[in-house]
């Protein structure tokens, strides 16, 4: 199978899990069991990891803070950052973490019920941490757009009904 | 105030007068009073320009740009479109003098009949077509000459229907590949028969190539490529289909200087020039949008692909269409013709189609379904329309009564 039919039935998941492997397949002009095999193998490769839907929470349920976690690592010999972020991804507190270049080495989102408890995980569990050199924290104020989607906005068809 | 019809006739254009209105305004003020419909009945794009596009714009306003450009419209745009032409389709153009900026390529459609017919001059109008070419014959004083293509022929212009209708009359071919409403496209070697066909019995063709870039199967050929046909042909343009601009109302004309020339003083004189900011948006277009210009169309090709399958999964035949954004899906199946198809959809169904016979009487029999739309969308309606055409099937009656 052509990596251009993975990619875009991995476009056609990435902007709507929910779409059935039979649209799939008619939208791309293959087999219904070709784009099942597909899809398991790409499942089995852990490349489609999960199907989540994506949830605008502050509609929701204001309560949730998230913060940004700017961290700075002293490496590790023969390990780099590795273990340093797997110490740091494995509190249940971490939405996510990324290795990166520029001014500090990993970044950081942290989930909490409250500012306060927010600044103490990092306080307590992350500044502590053997290697971790500082940190500075920056809380989400709003979220605008959140993975290439804008979140208030409702698209609105402006067209007319009809037209030649 | 109240009007004396039959006086004020009096002060009108007998020949405007007795055009017939769209077949489409017709539907549309139906569709119009109706709510909650799911409309697949729009010719344009479901996306909105570009912003990269947008912002060009934003910055041409800033920059003040406000002002009248020359009436041919920007040397920079010209040139931008003389080197997409030749790189993309292997025709090449003076971008000093045969290359004409209008308002949008329905514009240059009445600039080609105007510049080039005389009273009594007869133009073939392959149906079934876009709205505009017959009415626009008859403004400027020729005689349309409908020439009919079928579905057997997967809606291809053939040299026998030509033929049939050519007299010594005959000034021009029109021709639009892809085409608006049957998604029908011409490849090379069937074009040639048509530029043979011109050749023998001196013609210009107007090749409205609007949809070129929405062409999802091998590559568009545009007609003024064929051996000889780049001096018979006027080839028309423009931004609306390939970059979602309808409304910037762009378009373009290319055609021998003389030709050009012509149309350009009428273009002067009636329209000056086109807007200013709109040239400038599209300059960013030719030069930097054609990832999201590939983008959209992967797009569409994924719809078409659905939209096909279902109608010949729910039993109405439906050729496959090569290009733009429409399926013509036959409903003759139903029993209905395609007036009482649509009206009854949108009725009993809330989905609105337009009846084929809008694009001219060889329509008779299909719909026009537009997939400029999402899939969920299409999606809804389609699922909509699979119970409608069931419901016909088993002659049970509307649930409405």
């Amino acid at each position: 199978m052509s990596t251009d039919i993975k990619k875009k039935v991995l476009d056609i998941l990435q902007d709507d899990c929910r779409v059935s492997v039979d649209q799939i397949a008619l939208m791309l002009g293959q087999n219904p069991d070709t784009i099942q095999t597909l899809i398991d193998e790409l499942e089995q490769e852990r490349i489609i990891v999960k199907y989540p839907a994506m949830i605008n929470w502050d509609r929701f349920d204001d309560d949730l803070v998230t913060a940004m976690i700017d961290v700075k690592v002293l490496p590790q010999r023969n390990v780099g950052f590795d273990q340093v972020a797997e110490r740091i991804y494995n509190f249940p507190e971490v939405r996510s973490v990324a290795l990166m270049s520029g001014g500090y080495d990993l970044s950081v989102i942290i989930e909490g019920k409250s500012m306060k408890e927010v600044a103490l995980f990092v306080a307590q569990k992350l500044a502590v941490l053997e290697h971790v050199q500082s940190t500075a924290t920056h809380f989400v104020l709003k979220r605008y757009k959140h993975d290439g989607v804008i979140l208030d906005k409702q698209e609105e068809d402006h067209r007319l009904v009809v037209s030649p | 105030m109240s009007t004396d019809t039959n006086s004020m006739s009096r002060h009108l254009n007998p020949v405007i007068c007795s055009l017939p209105p769209s077949g489409i305004r017709r539907f549309f003020d139906l569709v119009a009073t109706t709510k909650g419909v799911i409309s697949l009945g729009v010719g344009e794009p479901d996306f909105v320009t570009p912003w990269h596009i947008r912002e060009a714009c934003f910055d041409a306003l800033e920059r003040g740009f406000t002002m009248y450009t020359s009436n041919l419209g920007l040397l920079e745009l010209r040139q931008e479109i003389a080197k997409f032409l030749d790189n993309a389709y292997d025709v090449t153009y003076n971008p000093q003098d045969e290359i004409l900026i209008t308002v949008g390529a329905s514009e240059a459609v009445d600039l080609v009949m105007r510049a080039t017919l005389q009273p009594g001059d007869e133009v073939l109008i392959p149906e079934p077509c876009y709205v505009s070419y017959a009415p626009t014959v008859i403004m400027a004083g020729g005689v349309a000459v409908p020439v009919p293509t079928y579905v057997e022929d997967e809606f291809r212009l053939t040299v026998q229907a030509l033929e049939r209708a050519v007299t010594p009359r005959t000034k021009l071919v029109v021709l639009c590949y892809p085409n608006n409403p049957t998604g029908a496209i011409m490849n090379r070697e069937q074009m040639a028969a048509i530029a043979t066909f011109a050749q023998q019995h001196d013609l210009l063709v107007l090749s409205d190539e609007i949809y070129a870039d929405l062409t999802y199967e091998g590559t568009h050929e545009s007609f003024a490529s064929l051996p000889g046909m780049l001096e018979r042909t006027i080839l028309l343009g423009g931004f609306s289909k390939s970059y979602a601009m309808t409304g910037w109302r762009i378009g373009y004309a290319c055609g021998h200087k003389e030709i050009v020339a012509q149309m350009t003083k009428i273009h002067q004189y009636t329209m000056l020039c086109a807007p200013i900011m709109g040239q400038m948006a599209a300059v960013e277009a030719l030069r930097n949008g054609q990832s999201e210009k590939e983008r959209m169309v992967e797009e569409y090709d994924q719809r078409r692909r659905y939209v096909v399958a279902r109608f010949n999964r729910m039993g109405l035949y439906c050729f496959e269409p090569r290009g733009a954004f429409y399926a013509f899906p036959q409903i003759t199946s139903t029993g209905l013709s395609s007036e009482e198809f649509c009206a009854r959809l949108l009725a009993e169904e809330k989905v609105a189609v337009v009846p084929g016979n809008a694009f001219g009487q060889s329509g008779e029999g299909f719909i026009r379904v537009s997939y400029a739309y999402s899939m969920t969308n299409l999606t809804a309606a389609l699922d909509k329309i699979e119970i409608f055409v069931q419901r016909c099937a088993t002659g049970s009656p509307s649930p409405k009564g």
